[in-house]
């Protein structure tokens, strides 16, 4: 048999280099993106790409600023919706709900989790699309994009709102209804502030898979290059422009498309970083 | 949170794994490439890439040739006629399937003209009031210069466009034979990805109007008359039919004894009747 201080060292090795190849893999994407959107900006001023209005590669305009408004437009407006329903699920979930009702919805959110973006898509070109048609303009809007979104991340924020809620710890609930507050007193001062990093972080991860999301956002957004002027106009997203484009894009088009993929990524670092930063900023100050 | 993390942890050995698996893929087709080049008789495979257009015909072009010679494999892929230009140049494809002509940049390949394509322009059948658009009208209407269907003879409503996105080879081909030079479509039409999805868009919509190949036309959308001229085979094979389009097998350089019977095949009279059957144009 060999001694334990070398199967000890053999699995430290295995996980080491495991975790190296994922490092690896992460910035080999990041080098492609690179490698790929650079050759757009020895033709395309880097500023006129970021805050260019005109996205026509046939007539070699390539400004992405109304996909960047659109994205972030989009993604605003599901959290808008998504956050406060979301975590209040999490509060009936964690707190309100008797057993059983708990043990019925439970499931039922995680599988929303499971349903490919793809059937959340379809939905919305079969009856969120038809329903806000009935409002005005074509149906594929801004608005369109946003409902079907907002239900996309409610399952991500309800479980991570819900197990943070739970992982309070108990002394925490029965001194405060000890000192005479009331179930809702509880919940509101008590156990959401406790519970604020894992609420913050499940929000953090919802706004991700938004910015992120792209099949149910083609489907439905009607991805005119537009900066839209009203919750019925269409418009595009920066995930959108990349998928609906890359099919038939060559030359500069196709390197307008990489570097479109690379303000995304650096849009994700921003928002990540902000979010961490407001969360370490709030439980400095708890 | 516990949850996430583990999945973390999970992921890591997994990700190894499937790169592991994909270079042994890769190791793999190598092989089946050498082999290839070795056949002298009908055995092997071809493989084609491009235009969505061409896509659904080569299909069963390919089922047709292969039950001929049952020891050829055709592998057809999409991807959009800039791809299909783009892998035979780069030779990635034996064949290059395209919906459009080529650019002034798209040198060194050879054309063979497989078929030809109307595009229809269409409307939801619902919409009974207008049957018949000029040519100036509809470039008009997508232009964005025309904006309500009463002006074309409609009732009093927004007209919606819908098109398809830039770089289509459907799209590039309705703004060389309708727009014309420097004419764009307007900015705020509800762009799809593919016929299939501006069908379905528009076929929800009553007050839109958009442009598919003829390949797609049903009863989901009502084709309309350019200039008095009806959207069909026959008027598009007479030539009456203003807007067609020509669909290409290219190829590069000395093509191997085996792509060159495929191609042969695809452009004999016996396989008229297939591109007739799937609503294309024929052009023997």
């Amino acid at each position: 048999m060999l001694p334990r201080y070398f199967t000890d060292k053999l699995a430290k090795y295995g996980v080491f280099i495991t975790a190296l190849v994922s490092i690896l893999v992460l910035l080999a994407i990041a080098i492609f993106i690179i490698k790929g959107g650079l050759p757009l900006f020895g033709e395309v001023n880097p500023l006129d790409f970021l805050f260019g209005q005109s996205w026509s590669p046939t007539y070699g305009e390539y400004g992405i600023l109304s996909m960047i408004v659109g994205s972030l437009l989009v993604t605003l407006g599901a959290m808008v919706i998504a956050v406060p329903l979301g975590i209040a699920c999490a509060i009936l979930l964690a707190e309100v709900a008797p057993r059983r009702v708990r043990d019925l919805l439970r499931p039922a959110v995680e599988l929303l989790v499971g349903i490919p973006s793809v059937v959340y898509g379809l939905v919305g070109i079969m009856v969120i699309v038809p329903a806000v048609r009935n409002l005005g303009g074509t149906g594929y809007s801004i608005l369109a994009a946003v409902l079907v979104l907002s239900i996309m991340v409610l399952p991500t924020i309800i479980s991570i709102s819900e197990d943070s809620l739970r992982a309070v710890p108990r002394t925490y609930r029965e001194g405060s209804l000890a000192l005479g507050a009331s179930h809702w007193q509880t919940i509101w001062h008590v156990l959401l502030p406790a519970a604020r990093s894992g609420v913050g972080a499940s929000i953090v991860l919802g706004m991700g898979r938004a910015i992120g999301e792209t099949m149910a956002m083609i489907m439905v957004i009607g991805n005119a290059v537009i900066i839209p002027s009203s919750p019925l106009d269409p418009a595009r997203t920066l995930t959108g422009n990349i998928a609906v484009e890359i099919n038939y894009a060559a030359g500069l088009h196709e390197n307008a498309l990489f570097a479109t993929g690379l303000v995304l990524l650096i849009l994700i670092l921003i928002l990540n970083s902000l979010a961490t930063l407001v969360l370490k900023r709030g439980e400095q100050h708890a | 949170m516990n949850k996430i993390a583990s999945n973390k942890k999970i992921m890591l050995p997994v990700t190894a794994i499937m790169l592991l698996a994909l270079g042994v893929a890769g190791c793999g087709n190598d092989t089946d490439d050498n082999n290839d080049d070795n056949t002298t008789a009908l055995s092997g495979t071809i493989n084609e890439a491009g235009s969505t257009t061409v896509q659904p015909l080569a299909e069963k072009l390919a089922a047709a040739f292969t039950a001929l010679n049952p020891n050829v494999k055709v592998v057809i892929g999409g991807g959009g006629s800039s791809v299909g230009v783009k892998s035979v140049t780069e030779g990635t494809v034996d064949i290059g399937a395209a919906s459009r002509d080529l650019k002034d940049t798209e040198t060194g390949l050879t054309k063979y003209l497989l078929a030809k394509d109307g595009i229809a322009i269409v409307v939801h059948p619902d919409n009974t009031a207008v049957n018949n658009l000029t040519i100036d009208q509809v470039r008009d209407i997508f232009s964005g210069v025309i904006t309500n269907w009463s002006q074309v003879g409609g009732p009093d409503k927004a007209i919606h466009v819908m098109a398809r996105e830039e770089g289509s080879g459907t799209r590039t081909a309705f703004e060389e034979l309708v727009m014309g030079a420097d004419v764009r479509i307007v900015t705020n039409a509800v762009l799809q990805n593919s016929n299939g999805a501006l069908k379905t868009a528009l076929s929800g919509d009553k007050d839109a109007i958009g442009f598919i190949s003829f390949g797609y036309i049903d009863s989901a959308v009502k084709a309309l008359s350019i200039n008095g001229i009806a959207a069909t085979s026959e008027n598009g094979k007479n030539g009456t039919y203003p807007i067609i389009r020509p669909l290409y097998f290219l190829t590069k350089g000395t093509t191997s004894e085996l792509v060159q019977a495929f191609i042969d095949y695809c452009l004999s009279d016996a396989v008229q009747q297939i591109i007739t059957e799937e609503g294309y144009l024929s052009v023997n």
